[in-house]
């Protein structure tokens, strides 16, 4: 079963085309990594699965529901669909708890009890229960994320966007974000990434897909794209993150 | 481990001071020779005696302060009860100023009209206007009470004010603060509610507390309607003896109040900004 079909999407910002005509499908309990240089419309895809942006032609569906519809309810829609942004966005304002559990609450109907204690689970799976009733600006840039990628999954998304997760952060503090993404994965999540951390889309990838100027070029497995790249434009990225020294 | 500091930390730490005890010497020296001149200045000249029985007769002062205060307790009361009123109606001008619902446009339209015209009208035209001009329309079961209406015409100005300074707090927040929210599922309101609003209320405290300063000070303009506040009491007292003594009791009382605020708005100020580029930097 699919849980999200993309078909024929156009997006562009002006006269700049940003994605072009793009397909993707991705089954239940798998992981699609998106891969590409900054401006390829990486973000821009998932902020389109996730009507932050509205798309200009084709076709988004999520559980077989076309959420491009524009009769749709936005917000009833973002319910099925956790993300995770690049900046974290934890509000700065509520603590960690109250960060996870306000969703639930106000949106789940969740009693606050029950999703404190399910918060309070999902803290110590992670190794965070003991920052629980701290702020945001008390945590370091690795454990804003984790509790960014917990208050998303606390409302059990059918479907995981996660826009370049580590690109923020120090790259001391990169594996202890991906550590959380690998674990959900293993629990069957259905995911959608962005990033440039080429070992760890081989680790989580089911489906590898190389964006140029808002196209995919290459699909596969990690070892088809990744190891085994056919396009010269492919050959030519992955050079240039290896040169970087991040693969 | 312990630690001591070497000769050489020692030796500098002794020319720190010597140089420190020398910038206090001339700070000093400076400040009585200037602030000293410009008081001989003031009472050495031939009009000071003058001046003195005018402005600073305190034996009369002291006798007409009671007036003078019990006037100061109405801009007190006249400034708590208006400030309460100024918050709800501004805060719902700056909602209906950024929602984006379609149903609520007339009410954008509507607030937008609002701010547009009190912020650019003198507060003291809109004092005279609702002052006289409404007791002059002589309607049935409306006050005519110069106080009531004097607060009115306060409220509807500063509302405009104030609804604008926590527009700006509502757009100063981040729209990635928005997406989180949006993405967890929350709807506009609720966004607003418990994620925009919390914020942006922090942010606007120490314009606020200016405004309240501001507020209190305006209070003083209803005397022209014929309110006994501060002003009105001191005018009273200084046209019965042609003594402005009153005038500077006056000014002294809000002083009293208005500068302890003022600091006050300065220390939240500073601690908010810290606060932001705390945050900007973690």
């Amino acid at each position: 079963m699919n849980v999200l079909e993309v078909t024929n999407l156009r997006k562009s910002f002006g006269n700049e085309v940003v994605l072009n005509d793009l397909n993707l499908t991705v089954p239940e309990h798998t992981a699609t990594v998106l891969i590409g240089a900054s401006g390829s419309g990486k973000s821009t895809l998932l902020r389109c699965i996730n009507l932050l942006e509205q798309i200009d032609d084709g076709e988004i569906r999520v559980d077989g529901i076309e959420i491009s519809d524009p009769q749709i309810n936005e917000d009833e829609v973002r319910r099925k669909l956790g993300m995770v942004f690049q900046s974290f966005n934890l509000f700065p304002h509520m603590t960690v708890l109250e960060n996870i559990t306000l969703a639930p609450i106000k949106v789940h109907q969740t009693s606050k009890d029950e999703a404190i204690m399910q918060a309070e689970k999902l803290l110590s799976r992670f190794d965070l229960l003991d920052k629980a009733h701290q702020y945001p600006d008390r945590l370091s840039g690795g454990q804003q994320q984790r509790v960014a990628i917990i208050r998303s999954i606390a409302n059990k998304p059918r479907l995981l966007l996660l826009d370049e997760v580590t690109s923020a952060l120090d790259p001391v503090l990169v594996n202890e974000v991906l550590a959380i993404v690998r674990d959900l994965k293993q629990d069957g999540m259905t995911m959608v990434l962005a990033t440039h951390e080429m070992g760890f889309a081989t680790q989580v990838a089911d489906e590898v897909c190389f964006l140029k100027d808002g196209l995919i070029l290459e699909r596969g497995t990690p070892s088809q794209v990744l190891e085994n790249p056919q396009l010269p434009e492919t050959k030519d990225f992955l050079k240039r993150v290896h040169e970087a020294g991040r693969l | 481990m312990s630690w001591s500091p070497s000769e050489r930390e020692q030796a500098r730490q002794k020319t720190r001071q010597k140089i420190a005890r020398k910038k206090i010497g001339v700070a000093t020296a400076s400040s009585i020779v200037v602030l000293g001149t410009l008081v001989i200045g003031l009472i050495s000249s031939p009009g000071w005696q003058v001046v003195k029985e005018t402005f600073f007769d305190w034996a009369y002062g002291r006798e007409i302060l009671h007036l003078v205060a019990k006037g100061l307790i109405t801009n007190i009361t006249l400034t708590i009860v208006a400030s309460i009123a100024i918050g709800i109606i501004a805060l719902g001008l700056a909602l209906a100023r950024t929602s984006r619902s379609a149903a609520l446009t007339p009410f954008r339209l509507l607030a937008t009209a609002y701010v547009d015209i009190f912020r650019g009208i003198p507060l003291l035209l809109v004092i005279l206007l609702v002052g006289f001009g409404v007791p002059a329309l002589r309607l049935t079961g409306v006050t005519n009470s110069v106080i009531v209406l004097g607060t009115i015409a306060v409220v509807i100005t500063y509302s405009a004010y104030v609804a604008e300074v926590i527009r700006s707090g509502i757009l100063s927040i981040h729209p990635s603060q928005r997406a989180a929210a949006r993405s967890l599922g929350l709807s506009q309101t609720q966004t607003m509610r418990y994620v925009v609003l919390p914020q942006a209320f922090k942010r606007v405290v120490p314009p606020l507390l200016n405004d309240l300063v501001a507020l209190l000070k305006d209070t003083g303009l209803v005397s022209i309607l014929g309110v006994t506040d501060a002003v009105r009491a001191a005018q009273i007292q200084g046209s019965r003896t042609f003594n402005y003594t009153p005038y500077v009791i006056a000014a002294i009382l809000f002083l009293l109040i208005t500068i302890p605020l003022t600091r006050y708005t300065d220390r939240v100020l500073k601690r908010s900004i810290e606060k932001q580029n705390a945050q900007g930097s973690a």
